[in-house]
């Protein structure tokens, strides 16, 4: 069990081996959970069940495969920081994420020196398209203090590991 | 290099992000829906995870039921030691993306901890580093990115 105390799900010790032995990716072979059964001691159903299981109870938001953007030519991706007055927070973060080209949007913590609180992440295949879609984004929701920062590096990518 | 999918590739693809075959042959599942073998469902992702268009297939956990905590946090580096204090920042288990942007802030790391306890003890870590930075836990949600058309 791990950190029931700090309020997390139940989940039993062969659920959480489960995801350890699953995270990093299943085998591409026929009986993709034989092994995964075999390790854990239990049947290839009850793997699948258990799966199925933590997807219900929100453990995993999704079991499924994660796509390499940039090998994609999805090259472009820019984090863009708004400054939302908070009384229209609500109304304008449901109208960006209604953008296709925005994958992630949320709500943060504002700073008196960093005095944005909605966050979107925009993929394109080019800053200009990315920078278009900003644009499209403030018309949209009347918003025009943002400021857009593009990746230029990537340092570290890497699934949410446990 | 998205010029260089198939038809097939395309359909694996947008498929397989949301809708992988929970079952015990997955691939087979999926070569059924999209008419071709489970042998040439499986030499197609080989193909796409070689070329690192697939990353993986797997659970996409959401730390935050397991009584996880996460935070985005903005970073200010200067360039001469921006990639010393990168791979101190890359060497925890913990942060999942980290990225060097423009502006006063320039490095942007994801954290996913275990517990807010353990989150606590990086920040600590982190402030030992020296840089100034903020912490930039998620108030509300309102997308979370599932699926890429391809």
């Amino acid at each position: 069990m791990i950190n029931q105390e700090d309020g997390g799900v139940k989940m039993d010790e062969s659920d959480l081996k489960l995801i350890r032995l699953t995270q990093d990716g299943i085998e591409l072979v026929p009986n993709p959970f034989k092994e995964i059964a075999d390790e854990l001691g239990i049947s290839e159903a009850e793997v699948i069940d258990r799966i199925d299981s933590l997807i219900e109870r929100g453990i995993i938001r999704r079991f499924g495969a994660s796509i390499g953007h940039r090998t994609l030519g999805i090259v472009a991706n820019a984090m863009c920081a708004w400054n939302v007055p908070d009384e229209r927070t609500e109304e304008v973060g449901a109208v960006m994420a209604g953008f296709d080209e925005v994958s992630h949007c949320y709500e943060r913590v504002r700073y008196p020196e960093w005095d944005y609180n909605l966050y979107t992440m925009i993929h394109a295949r080019t800053r200009e398209e990315c920078e278009h879609v900003a644009r499209e984004i403030s018309r949209a929701t009347v918003i025009s203090d943002y400021t857009i920062l593009f990746s230029e590096r990537e340092f570290k990518k890497t699934g949410v590991r446990i | 290099m998205i010029d260089k999918l198939d038809e097939v590739d395309r359909r694996l693809i947008n498929t397989i992000q949301l809708d992988f075959p929970l079952n015990s042959r997955p691939f087979l599942a999926l070569g059924d829906q999209i008419g071709i073998s489970e042998t040439d469902v499986i030499d197609h992702l080989k193909r796409l995870t070689d070329v690192g268009i697939i990353r993986k297939i797997g659970p996409i956990i959401n730390t935050a039921m397991i009584g996880g905590s996460s935070t985005l946090i903005a970073m200010r580096v200067s360039d001469d030691v921006i990639d010393e204090v990168a791979a101190r920042i890359n060497e925890f288990d913990e942060v999942s993306h980290n990225y060097l942007r423009p502006g006063s802030y320039n490095m942007w790391f994801t954290v996913s901890a275990r517990s807010e306890e353990r989150l606590r003890e990086m920040v600590r870590e982190i402030d030992a580093l020296g840089c100034p930075f903020l912490e930039l836990p998620v108030e509300r949600m309102f997308k979370i990115g599932v699926r890429f058309e391809v």
